[in-house]
């Protein structure tokens, strides 16, 4: 495909007004120059590209429709059809970060209202326009806890995502800051144990509501471990969960991040998702990413614009509270859409239904001989369930004969969970759904 | 003039947007499944609207915003170029929908295609192994400050200092602060350039890295890039390059040949995936064989049975976001790659350079460029002759949104004074770079004739300029749940 | 104004002795070229610093600009009234948009500074 503007004639008419006879000489300064590059193979007409790329997605064996059981972090939910609608109008696809506000009103609104609606689901009082992803939000969220505090070491549950942990260190890594873990037991956070580990150099606690093993942790014994030490505390929160659970404001809460894939963003391996962040007020100067606020023009019009922005890398450079600069913002703007067709009580609707199915299959999976809940707390829409059998093979198993992808093998991340599946139900999975699953685990386990 | 209507003031209690599936399963009391101090006491303010309240109210607002679709936008640095419609319906094949976890024999189609992305990186920056992991260029620096890092500290030595040029993107000395390391500057010469001579007095044994965009921010390329990276190599130190500005080099010149150590792509600029209103992009790294250990994230490997699977490179510095990457983004790049070939990657490179060189050479006698020699694919010129005459880089890019385009970057690269830096990117037309070209020779004359009306401008958008100072000192951020704004 | 008792560097920050602690701000001409300030950054009290040493940072809505201390010493008192509204500094730069309080190490440092007619000059070459 060629998608270059002008034709053969114009390009000469330009050539000549330039003053030379070819673009190749203006290059005359670069050196080894490549003829071609032989390792891209020729171009593609659309049609012939199209098929090609068909013929590798044809390649996937997705589950389909209500037969993925993993959650993981990475949760199918159903998205109202005007959210993709919606965010395929080249007028947001096809621009870019608002630095002209008076063209950018669409973007910049839209901005606003995430902002908004994830303050409002956080219970807090001010929410950037998002992050790069759930994890990475919870490494910036760090990084502000020890600028804000000048301490240098954070404590974090050890429930968290394997893989969120694995991103806070990488991060950290940087700055040289410590990270204590308290590791999990009984598929929760030992509050006991992380008091232990807080003291006057801890900036921060950082724990995951629902944490990694779909447990819901006891946000506000949390809150005030941390606060009795003097340390922020940082809760990484589900947003769809938010529904339904108390919120990280009133719980206590200093920051709270998280990602807004639950929030009927395509699973689309792994991304792009958006992260999210939220603080209280005394934070806002502190805080990563881009900032919409309110402000008026000269005939007294309401008009949103960035603001802040000495906060950011374009203006303070190595002094910036963060080196974010491109977002997510088209997923936070599919998310913006997800909420608001939703809405106040459809959000609250479609989280109960996660919280009622999940523990209906929960009920139905442990009938089966020999398998039971590995832990007794509460949970939202993901449990693990201990199996008689290592839990790979038995995926593997049920995969084959039945199609169905019944749950994460929890071996994957600790050789001592070999035996533990996890699954997660949403409200995508029907009764049957489940039954099948259930038909298939029994089979499995033969 | 009534305000625009934020969805929160459409909101009319009992309207609904949406249907949630039935419930088939036995319903139960919440207090039967969760403790209630776990449940929120009240639901969260979400506006209650329908269907086509969300339909029409953004819509609405989507029609205030100015897009590649609809206008000429240079903004500099940022490579807006057309985006093909083809590569979005690639990258929404149902089948590519896939859990991040889905089983390695479930995935074989996206592996295949983001092995085959790798390998053409490799190949169009003359890299050896590239890592897709990182979510955007910035986070694409940090991953190859950490890259550098590693190396270092697996050779033994644990070096502090990382080499930036005043002309640099703001990431740059962002993310090597991140990285930890301490920042040093190197100064432009009178060409614009890193000038060898003032990057050796800088290096030493305890640089790491020296950051350098080529073409850099002033749209010129490097020409002293041999002796750059000797000059870096001879120290010991790694050459970083920001590949902010591929699209200038791409199928011309490979960053691997000219000495580059880690090289991080954007793919929201030359690889013309969406730019979402400031995301999502991606921000693969490529490095040289001696780093491709310690690359974050995963490579995709094809194995002996022509399997194809992940990888953790054996020493790699961890993970920067959760999963595999920005897939849906990427496939949008490998479609984009696979369209275009290696000769159409070439044919852009030219042609943006040709339309950047077109407006130079219409646009000089007015507006001086900051350094007088032809530029690569994008110019920076200085507004600095209209200030004098009363109007500044800001008054001509706010006047520039009435004559109907989007304006270039202003006041960006920060060593040129009123700088207008302008990408016009291979896709647009001689047609219409010489009506942008006439609009910016029109305000000129305006400067004289009707000063307060460039000044004054813009007057035709949706919203006029706004007053930033009081929303940076009293900042309004969210809208408060009871009562009106302000 | 009268000036006649502060003194000036050449970055732009003045430095009056007021009962022994030498007060320190940002000159008319620099909260002119920084234009409305949004923002200003203070050091937490009790730190010691050298002359040159970065003491504070003042943000408009597009740029930040560091304040180097004048003389070395330790802060004893900063300007909290700035930071809940930067927009003093633009109104009273000289009197109640002071930003920090240093106890001097050195009193003979303030003799090195420039007097009002040799910063006015500076001023004009700058111009």
């Amino acid at each position: 495909m060629d998608w270059t503007g002008s034709s053969p004639d114009e390009r000469r008419q330009m050539l000549a007004a330039i003053g030379v006879d070819s673009v190749e000489a203006l290059l005359a300064a670069i050196p080894r120059c490549v003829e071609g590059l032989p390792g891209i193979p020729d171009g593609l007409d659309e049609a012939s590209l199209l098929r090609h790329v068909s013929d590798l997605a044809q390649r996937n064996r997705p589950a389909g429709p209500g037969k993925c059981f993993i959650g993981a972090g990475a949760y199918e939910h159903a998205a109202p059809a005007v959210v993709e609608a919606l965010i395929s109008r080249g007028e947001f696809s096809t621009t870019y970060t608002p630095y002209q506000p008076e063209v950018s009103q669409g973007t910049l609104i839209a901005g606003f209202e995430f902002q908004t609606l994830i303050a409002r689901l956080t219970g807090l009082d001010v929410a950037n326009s998002s992050m790069y992803d759930g994890a990475s939000a919870a490494a910036e969220a760090a990084l502000l806890a020890i600028r804000y505090t000048g301490r240098t070491a954070v404590v974090v549950s050890g429930a968290m995502h394997p893989e969120w942990l694995c991103v806070l260190r990488t991060y950290l890594s940087g700055v040289g800051a410590e990270i204590r873990i308290a590791a999990s037991e009984y598929g929760r956070t030992p509050l006991g144990q992380v008091e232990a580990c807080l003291d006057g150099n801890v900036a921060c606690f950082l724990i995951q509501q629902p944490n990694f093993l779909g447990q819901l942790e006891d946000l506000r014994a949390a809150a005030e471990a941390a606060h009795a030490a003097g340390s922020l505390f940082v809760a990484a929160c589900n947003p769809l969960a938010l529904g339904i659970l108390a919120s990280p404001g009133e719980c206590g809460a200093d920051i709270a991040v998280g990602d807004v894939q639950p929030l009927g963003i395509p699973l689309s391996f792994g991304g792009p998702y958006a992260g999210y962040m939220a603080v209280r007020e005394p934070l806002v100067r502190q805080m990563p990413g881009r900032l919409v606020g309110m402000a008026r023009d000269a005939q007294g019009r309401r008009g949103f614009t960035l603001t802040l922005q000495t906060r950011e890398q374009h203006i303070r450079r190595e002094r910036a509270t963060s080196n974010i600069c491109t977002n997510q913002a088209l997923v936070a703007l599919a998310a913006t859409i997800y909420l608001c067709a939703l809405g106040k009580h459809g959000l609250r609707e479609v989280a109960r239904h996660n919280v009622v199915r999940a523990h209906r299959a929960a009920e139905r999976l442990q009938e089966i001989p020999g398998v039971r809940l590995a832990f007794d707390g509460p949970y939202f829409n993901e449990f693990v369930l201990r199996l008689p059998r290592k839990a790979r093979d038995v995926c593997r198993h049920v995969r084959e004969r039945s199609g169905i992808w019944p749950g994460l093998d929890l071996g994957r991340f600790w050789p001592d969970m070999a035996d533990c599946l996890m699954v997660c139900v949403t409200e995508t999975k029907t009764r049957e759904d489940v039954e099948a699953l259930r038909a298939a685990l029994e089979d499995a386990l033969q | 003039m009534t305000d625009i209507p934020l969805i929160f003031e459409i909101s009319q209690p009992g309207r609904r947007g949406w249907q949630l599936p039935a419930l088939d399963v036995e319903d139960a009391p919440l207090e039967e499944m969760l403790p209630a101090g776990q449940v929120r006491a009240e639901p969260a303010e979400l506006p209650e609207v329908t269907e086509l309240d969300v339909v029409r109210h953004f819509t609405r607002i989507s029609a205030l915003n100015m897009c590649i679709d609809t206008t000429f936008y240079p903004l500099g640095s940022c490579t807006m170029k057309y985006n093909p419609r083809v590569t979005e319906k690639c990258a929404r094949l149902p089948a590519f929908d896939l859990h991040p976890y889905a089983p390695t024999e479930c995935s074989q189609g996206t592996l295949e295609l983001l092995h085959g992305l790798q390998q053409m990186l490799c190949e169009l920056c003359g890299m050896h192994a590239f890592t897709l992991h990182p979510a955007a260029g910035a986070q694409g620096e940090f991953a190859g400050i950490l890259v550098a890092r590693a190396w270092h500290e697996a050779r033994g030595e644990r070096r502090s200092k990382v080499v930036i040029p005043d002309s640099a993107h703001g990431t740059n000395p962002a993310s090597a602060r991140l990285g930890g390391y301490q920042v040093v500057t190197v100064r432009s010469d009178g060409r614009g350039r890193t000038s060898p001579s003032a990057l050796r007095e800088v290096m030493d044994g305890d640089v790491a890295l020296f950051m350098l965009t080529n073409p850099n921010t002033l749209g010129l390329f490097e020409d002293g890039i041999l002796e750059i990276a000797e000059i870096v190599h001879d120290v010991g130190a790694l050459l970083y390059l920001d590949g902010a500005n591929l699209n200038a080099l791409a199928g011309i010149v490979r960053p691997g040949d000219l000495g580059f150590d880690i090289v991080h792509v954007n793919t929201h600029k030359t690889l013309s995936t969406p730019h979402g209103g400031g995301g999502p992009g991606a921000g693969p790294v490529g490095v040289t064989e001696r780093l491709a250990d310690f690359l974050p994230g995963w490579v995709v490997e094809k194995g002996v049975d022509n399997g194809f699977r992940l990888r953790r490179p054996e020493r790699s510095v961890g993970q920067l976001r959760s999963f595999f990457g920005s897939t849906g983004v990427l496939i949008r790049a490998y479609a984009y790659l696979r369209a275009l070939g290696g000769r159409g990657l070439r044919e852009n490179s030219l042609t943006a350079i040709l339309n950047a060189n077109y407006l130079r050479s219409r646009l000089r006698e007015t507006f001086a460029p900051h350094v007088d020699e032809p530029c690569m694919h994008e110019c920076v010129l200085s507004a600095k002759s209209q200030k004098k005459r009363g109007a500044r880089a800001l008054d001509i890019a706010k006047r520039l949104l009435d004559y109907g385009f989007h304006p270039p970057t202003v006041y960006f690269p920060l060593i040129v004074e009123e700088a207008l830096m302008i990408e016009p990117t291979e896709t647009e037309s001689k047609t219409t770079l010489d009506a942008f070209v006439d609009a910016l020779l029109a305000i000129d004359r305006e400067i004289d004739e009707c000063p307060d009306v460039v000044r004054g401008a813009p007057h035709s958008t949706p919203v006029g300029r706004l007053d930033e100072v009081s929303a940076a000192r009293r900042p309004v951020l969210t809208m408060p749940v009871n009562g009106a704004m302000e | 104004m009268d000036l006649s008792d502060y003194r000036f560097t050449e970055s732009h920050e003045w430095v009056q002795v007021r009962e022994g602690l030498a007060y320190v701000g940002i000159t008319d001409h620099a909260q002119e070229q920084i234009t409305d300030i949004t923002a200003v950054e203070l050091p937490a009290e009790g730190k010691t610093v050298k002359a040159g040493d970065e003491i504070a940072l003042v943000d408009s809505v597009k740029s930040t600009f560091s304040i180097f201390a004048p003389v070395g010493g330790k802060i004893v008192r900063v300007n909290e009234s700035v930071v809940e509204d930067p927009s003093i500094v633009n109104t009273s730069p000289y009197g109640e948009g002071w930003l920090v309080a240093i106890e001097m190490s050195d009193p003979s440092e303030i003799d090195a500074l420039m007097d009002e007619s040799e910063y006015e000059e500076l001023i004009a070459e700058e111009e």
